[in-house]
Formats: C-alpha cells, sequence, structure tokens
C-alpha cells in the first residue's frame, strides 16, 4: 500500500464539518424531542385508547418499524410532493426522523407502561381521576423512568441513522464528507474523519440524555 | 414517451428484491460467524481480549451503518484492489451485523446462571467444552428471539448498500422513479415489498419471545 494520508484539507474544510455538525445535532435535538412525544401519545393511544385508535397507532407502527428509514425519507421527501405537499430538505428529514422515532418509541414507552402494576391505575380511579389524569400525574413518569435507558439508544440510534439524510441533500455532516471528499478527492481520510465525529457525537449525545434523565427523574439520582 | 404500467414497475423491483435478500442471507450468515468469535473474545478470561471486542463493538455500534460502508469502499481501494460496491458492501454488513449479534449473544449466555459454569467446572470440563456442551445449548434458546429481531435490522441496513452503488430493492427505486417519474407510488411499493419481508420476521420473534415465557412461567 503506497498511499500517503493526507489531512491538510482540514484547515481549509473545517467551517464544513462544523456547520455539518450544527446541522445534526439540530436535526436530532427537533426529531429527539418530537419524536418522543409523539411516541408517547401513541403509547398512550395503544395503551389506554378506543379501539379504532388503537389498530391505526398499531399499524402506524408496524409499517415503520418495518420499513428502511431511506425509504421512509425517500417517500417524504419525492413521494408527498404528488400530493401536495413539498418539504425542504430539512423539513423533509425532519418529519422523517420525528416518524421514524415516534414509532420506536411509542413501543419501548408502551412496554413502561404495560410494567406499571395494575393498582396504580385502580389506585388513580379511587382519587376520582379520570383515565387521562391518573396517565398524566401516577402513570407516565415513572414509566419513562423505568425505559429511560432503552429510549436514550434509541436516540442515538436514530442521530446515526440521520446520516442517510444526505441523499436527499440536507447539508448535514455525511453531506460535508460528501462534498469535501469531491473536492479533495481524500475520500478516505473526509470519511474516517467524519467516522470519528460521528462516534465523539453518539457517546456525547448518550451522556447528555443520561444527564438529562438523572435531572427529569430526581428519584434515580437520590437512589 | 413510455408508459409504464403498475405491473411494469412491480416487476422490476421485485426483480431487484433478489439481491436484497442474497446480501441480507450473506451478511446474516457472516454476521453470524464473526459474531460467535466476538463472543468467545467477550466473555475470554484474558482482560486484553475483552477490552479488544469491547471497542470493536462500540466502534461499529456507535458509528453510522453508511459512514462503514463509505469506508469500506473507499478504504479497499487504498490497497489498489478496484473494489465492487457488491464487495464493500457485503464486508461492511458482514462486520456491522457481527457487532450487534455479538452484543446480543453475550447478554443470552450471561444470562445462564453462573452455577451452571461452576458446575461443568466442578466436572472437570475445559472451557470451550463448557460453552459447547453446558452453556450454549441453553443460551441457544433465549438467544433465537432477539436474533430472529434483529435479522430485520440487516434487511433494513442493507437498504443503504443503494448509496454506493449496489443495485438492489432500494437503489432498483431510485432508478425505476427516473424513469417513469411517479415517486409516491414507486417508493410505496418498495416500501411495502420491504414490509413484506421484515414483517413475518418481526412477528415471529414475538411470537418465539412470547413462547419462550409461558416456557419460563412454567418452571
Amino acid at each position: 500500500m503506497n498511499y500517503q494520508f493526507e489531512f491538510g484539507w482540514l484547515f481549509e474544510y473545517y467551517p464544513q464539518i462544523l456547520k455539518g455538525i450544527a446541522i445534526t445535532l439540530e436535526l436530532i435535538a427537533i426529531g429527539g424531542v418530537a419524536g418522543i412525544s409523539l411516541g408517547i401519545v401513541c403509547a398512550w393511544v395503544r395503551a389506554l385508547g378506543p379501539a379504532w385508535a388503537r389498530r391505526i397507532v398499531a399499524a402506524y407502527v408496524e409499517l415503520i418499524r418495518n420499513t428502511p428509514f431511506l425509504i421512509q425519507l425517500f417517500f417524504i421527501f419525492f413521494g408527498l410532493p404528488s400530493l401536495g405537499l413539498q418539504l425542504s430538505e430539512l423539513q423533509a428529514a425532519n418529519l422523517a426522523m420525528v416518524v421514524n422515532l415516534g414509532a420506536y418509541s411509542s413501543e419501548i414507552i408502551r412496554a413502561g407502561i404495560q410494567a406499571t402494576p395494575r393498582g396504580q391505575f385502580e389506585a388513580g380511579a379511587s382519587l376520582a381521576m379520570s383515565p387521562f389524569e391518573t396517565f398524566r400525574h401516577v402513570v407516565l413518569v415513572p414509566s419513562l423512568e423505568r425505559i429511560w435507558p432503552a429510549l436514550s439508544s434509541q436516540v442515538v440510534i436514530v442521530m446515526l441513522g440521520s446520516a442517510v439524510v444526505s441523499q436527499i441533500a440536507a447539508e448535514d455532516l455525511t453531506f460535508a464528507a460528501n462534498f469535501i471528499q469531491s473536492r479533495t478527492f481524500r475520500a478516505f481520510e473526509a470519511y474516517i474523519v467524519s467516522t470519528a465525529v460521528y462516534l465523539v457525537l453518539a457517546i456525547l449525545l448518550r451522556q447528555t440524555l443520561s444527564m438529562v434523565g438523572g435531572l427529569i427523574f430526581p428519584r434515580r439520582a437520590a437512589r | 414517451m413510455i408508459e409504464f404500467t403498475i405491473w411494469d414497475i412491480l416487476r422490476n423491483l421485485l426483480l431487484a428484491t433478489r439481491w436484497t435478500i442474497v446480501l441480507s442471507l450473506v451478511s446474516f450468515a457472516g454476521g453470524g460467524m464473526v459474531g460467535l468469535a466476538l463472543l468467545f473474545l467477550r466473555i475470554s478470561r484474558r482482560k486484553w481480549l475483552r477490552g479488544l471486542a469491547k471497542y470493536y463493538i462500540e466502534l461499529f455500534q456507535g458509528t453510522p451503518l453508511l459512514m462503514q460502508l463509505f469506508i469500506a469502499f473507499f478504504g479497499l481501494g487504498l490497497f489498489g484492489i478496484d473494489v465492487p460496491a457488491w464487495l464493500a458492501a457485503g464486508l461492511a454488513l458482514i462486520f456491522w451485523t457481527a457487532a450487534f449479534l455479538g452484543e446480543i449473544w453475550r447478554g443470552c449466555v450471561e444470562a445462564i446462571a453462573k452455577g451452571q459454569w461452576e458446575a461443568s467446572a466442578s466436572l472437570g470440563i475445559g472451557r470451550l467444552q463448557q460453552m459447547r456442551y453446558v452453556i450454549l445449548p441453553q443460551a441457544m434458546r433465549i438467544a433465537v428471539p432477539p436474533t430472529v429481531g434483529f435479522s430485520v435490522q440487516v434487511i433494513k441496513g442493507t437498504a443503504l448498500t443503494s448509496i454506493i452503488g449496489f443495485v438492489e430493492l432500494s437503489k432498483a427505486g431510485t432508478v425505476v422513479t427516473n424513469a417513469t417519474f411517479q415517486p409516491f407510488t414507486v417508493y410505496g411499493l418498495v416500501a411495502l415489498i420491504y414490509f413484506a419481508l421484515c414483517w413475518p420476521l418481526s412477528k415471529s420473534s414475538q411470537i418465539l419471545e412470547r413462547k419462550l415465557n409461558v416456557a419460563h412461567r412454567n418452571h
């Protein structure tokens, strides 16, 4: 192998990489918060909603979990305009991530709700709380606390999966790597650097999420 | 302009589905073998071997599969080999699958009670044979549902190989879209084909898990 590694381009192109990192972080911040919110709503419907709504949510979850994120992204970006819904690259990327994380997180959160002892629902009812109030004040937070580690891993998986949004020209970190390799022809170096950045981002995101968990669920931190 | 019927589109997509299936099978079989080796490293008694496997898994689970594909595609080229897309796709998917399967299986092996290791050690059985005759047969039972479940991730993972130019279902979807200008129909059909491949696996993983739980409850 007589290949000369060359990282000099970093000095010229680091603004692109930083911009890519910013967009990747922005995508996962919006996708994470909105996706988990959607997941909570879907989990509530599946656990306590009317039968017809439960079936719709179940179909949505199964459909998303059994198709690749790339195809969901293409369907939203290229397919939906024929229904009159034209989205920019970043909007489409965000929507795809929310829809994707919503399905996965609803399954995780539902597992947390199902692990809630029956007596908790009954206790809420005996205090004259409506099913929704019981869910909101009694069931939800301990359920989320129970599954927070699993939910955190799913958020990290979605962040790593977001690398494919570069395929619809959303200018994330992978897009920056592609841009740099097309300018410098240093494909291997560009991808090694961005892979390392992704690894660091994944580790930082995991730590941030466990810190956030400690803040939202102070009982866990106290234990 | 040529008119394309739904049947024309579907036929072309189904022809490309072959390659999605072949690539999934190759990745799963190859990933299983490398994953088994990783499992042995991960539970080895030598600390540096355990560390090695741990970092391998951390690396592959902490970086995007797409990047791994790019590195395989462009990295192998550095050795002066002309890398066809299928080779890079296969290798990257095998090593990626191995990292996840190795970690899933480690969990299953560790779920086996420690007393089983000790009991077989007290019978003077060597460590490899303890694995072979005592631990793995029990661990395999627990491992089936999550392993089947992960096969769905492998199939979905093969969609990314379209980006480095391997022509499978997703790539065929893009090509057919470019010819027909019907992205809604084409990507809808592509999604349905993936669903038809993945859903039976997801379902059987769930059913297997429930069966296993029942068996546990009866104990």
